[in-house]
């Protein structure tokens, strides 16, 4: 019986309550290339988001991002992005961030909400709340622990686990188990079939920082090797560590320009070395470049005259890679005089945008985040204020230059067609100086609250 | 100063200190500010490139910085290379500093928060980068002498501009680091115009501390489109000078 549909299905003529041999009669069901589908959905998910991604047959997928979260701004902000990207491409997505492979599979399924983050910690407590048929049990078992009369994970996590098990077998306490993370399961990661990859099995299991950066260094080295012959260099570069105990962690780092350099990737690598885990032991070290671009030689222009202008992608990548792509960046005019509209963030090794910015009109070296009201006593339409009070503090205004006078930008928004802000330069008793406005032009009402705000301050 | 500079038994004892901090292999390059006044003041005529400097704002400028940074802004634009900007909150607005003559292509801004400290010295080392600045509330001697030494290790300009939360933070500044100059910008009234409006912005530039060299004030007219400092015209030859004179004349 159909019991769920997305705007696909409804378009292809399916309804909810349908037979479910009518609704294949509709439409073939095709899990062959379902499947395919998803393996291709987690390759993408591998080059854009995370080291260790899989396919979670039939209708999901599963994503390590331990680690990996702060190069895209946060869990919060790369669940976001994640669904967004994937409803652009035409796929109706939700996805949940969890502790564990069977909380974050059941969250993702059954709480009604695009995107959620559990905080590490609340997993435990989260999914004793969700209904049993989270728990990726056998329909029938399912079934038959309704009739018992089992409705949330919590009920059932309270009964003694020995009776369960001689009714149902180990599967139900293993599923149980799982979601709350006390049992670990490993996600065996998708591999594209021609990954640039080196590997190194060791004999004994290793564990120390210092053996770890030398065995890197090692793997470096190899791979750069193999994307020399292949005349490539590395976008996006996966370290993976397997445990002894079958767990998988993992590093990813990420480049703004293809690069082909031993000591700059190890240096990148080894900067996360101490994020990585080993508990009990590494067994296995892989290292792949899951992003790799065309690099090829290039003559260096040299000038008698010129000297060269230094080369600093290298700390580009040390720093995103530290701090997150994002929250690095090079501010840019955009023609707008709308003040906070006339910055645009560009990637730091992006190629300049126009020379500066053109007005000459004296811009402060600080603008607030939002515009602060502020109390004013001022003649209208055309005055600056005489005295004004910002932050509980009177000032009195000693002179002033204004009204600079900006439109609302009627292409953007239909509400700003006719408004206005008149800007005014002021500067107080004690010489400093500041930015405000007023909202509207001082005679229409339709262009403005005529309330005054303090937008900037000067040096 | 002047009474001390022509000694030679000074210059002497000079030169052995700097042997002895390790500076006398490669001689110290300056970037010096173009005013006679201020570059005098400082030992070889300028700000110590491969040095750090710590610039903080006096009054509400210790919270908001705005002076600061536009000074800042004005040694980076005469600095060669690119520059490494590291913030700890978004409010700066680029337009400001390219009026200040640092156009948008040459600098870098990196969000650190927390890890602001990292991000500077990892910048200071890089070498290839002309100035570093970074928006520092506290700033231990420990921490001070480790991004000296980076700034050192690669020639690159390092500012600190110290920007606290509260006001009662800013008593921080008093701190010993290991900076080589300390300076206060604070923002005095400007230049007065023949017509109503606002002239040219002017500072009270206070040299705190400076290595080898006297603490001094400045009242100088804020930066221009080149990010170069000047001297108010009426002060060059005119009151401060007078007053002195009278004071040898009573003595």
């Amino acid at each position: 019986m159909v019991l769920a549909l997305d705007a696909a299905a409804q378009r292809a003529g399916l309804r909810v309550g349908m037979p479910a041999a009518k609704a294949q009669a509709l439409r073939d069901a095709e899990p062959a290339a379902d499947a395919e589908a998803l393996d291709r959905l987690a390759l993408w998910a591998l080059q854009r988001y995370a080291p260790v991604a899989a396919a979670d047959a039939p209708d999901g997928l599963v994503i390590d991002t331990t680690g990996t979260a702060h190069l895209h701004g946060g869990e919060d902000a790369l669940v976001k992005g994640m669904v967004d990207q994937l409803a652009a491409s035409g796929v109706a997505a939700r996805a949940a961030i969890a502790d564990s492979w069977g909380a974050a599979h059941a969250f993702a399924r059954y709480v009604a909400r695009p995107t959620l983050v559990v905080p590490a910690g609340d997993s435990v407590k989260a999914v004793l709340d969700l209904p049993i048929a989270s728990l990726r049990l056998p329909k029938n078992m399912v079934e038959e622990l309704r009739v018992l009369g089992f409705e949330r994970i919590a009920e059932l996590a309270a009964k003694p686990r020995a009776p369960l098990a001689l009714r149902f077998g180990p599967e139900l306490g293993r599923r149980l188990d799982q979601a709350m993370g006390c049992l670990s399961e490993p996600i065996n990661p998708v591999r594209p079939s021609a990954l640039i990859e080196v590997r190194r099995v060791f004999a004994e299991p290793i564990g120390a920082p210092e053996t770890i950066a030398r065995t890197t260094g090692k793997l470096v080295a190899q791979l750069c090797e193999m994307l020399e012959a292949k005349g490539l260099g590395a976008r996006r570069l996966d370290l993976l560590f397997h445990r002894v105990d079958n767990r998988i962690e993992a590093i990813r780092i990420g480049t703004a320009l293809p690069v082909r350099d031993v000591k700059r990737l190890t240096r990148l690598l080894c900067d996360k070395i101490e994020t990585v885990d080993p508990g009990f032991g590494i067994e296995i070290m892989r290292l792949a470049a899951t992003l790799a671009e065309p690099l090829a030689p290039k003559q260096t222009i040299s000038s008698l005259t010129e000297e060269p202008e230094a080369d600093v992608s290298s700390l580009i990548d040390t720093l995103a890679n530290r701090v997150g792509e994002q929250r690095l960046y090079r501010f840019a005019p955009v023609a707008s005089d709308v003040p906070e509209r006339s910055v645009q963030r560009i990637a730091p090794a992006a190629p300049n945008i126009g020379e500066a910015w053109q007005d000459h009109w004296p811009r402060p070296a600080r603008l607030l985040p939002t515009p602060e009201p502020i109390e004013t006593v001022a003649l209208l339409p055309d005055h600056p204020p005489v005295s004004f009070i910002w932050r509980g503090v009177r000032r009195r205004v000693k002179c002033a230059d204004g009204p600079e006078r900006v439109f609302g930008e009627w292409w953007k928004r239909d509400v700003e067609l006719i408004a206005v802000r008149d800007y005014f330069r002021i500067e107080d008793e004690a010489g400093e100086r500041f930015w405000i406005y007023r909202a509207g032009d001082g005679e229409d009402a339709a262009t403005g609250t005529h309330r005054w705000f303090l937008h900037g301050i000067f040096g | 100063m002047r009474t001390s500079a022509g000694l030679p038994i000074v210059e002497e004892l000079r030169e052995r200190i700097q042997r002895l901090e390790g500076a006398a292999t490669r001689r110290r390059l300056v970037l010096p500010f173009g005013i006679k006044e201020i570059d005098r003041h400082l030992p070889g005529g300028g700000l110590a490139l491969g040095a750090l400097h710590e610039v903080a704002g006096g009054g509400n400028g210790a919270i908001d910085g705005a002076a600061a940074a536009l000074f800042t802004a004005g040694i980076a634009a005469r600095a060669r290379g690119k520059v490494l900007w590291c913030i700890t909150r978004p409010d700066l607005f680029a337009p400001a500093f390219a009026q200040a003559g640092l156009l948008p292509g040459r600098v870098i801004y990196v969000e650190a928060g927390e890890a602001v400290l990292a991000c500077f010295e990892e910048g200071l080392r890089h070498g290839g980068l002309g100035a570093v600045v970074a928006e520092v509330a506290r700033l231990s001697m420990t921490a001070s002498r480790r991004l000296q030494l980076a700034a050192e290790s690669s020639g690159a300009i390092g500012i600190a501009i110290r920007r606290w939360r509260r006001q009662t933070e800013a008593t921080d500044f008093g701190q010993p680091t290991a900076s080589v100059t300390r300076w206060r910008v604070s923002a005095l009234p400007a230049t007065p115009l023949p017509i109503p409006g606002v002239g040219r912005a002017r500072w009270q530039l206070e040299l705190i501390r400076c290595r080898a060299g006297e603490s001094a004030d400045f009242e100088v007219e804020a930066c221009d489109a080149k990010g170069r400092l000047a001297l108010p015209s009426g002060l060059v030859h005119g009151p401060g000078q007078k007053e002195i004179g009278r004071r040898r004349a009573a003595r």
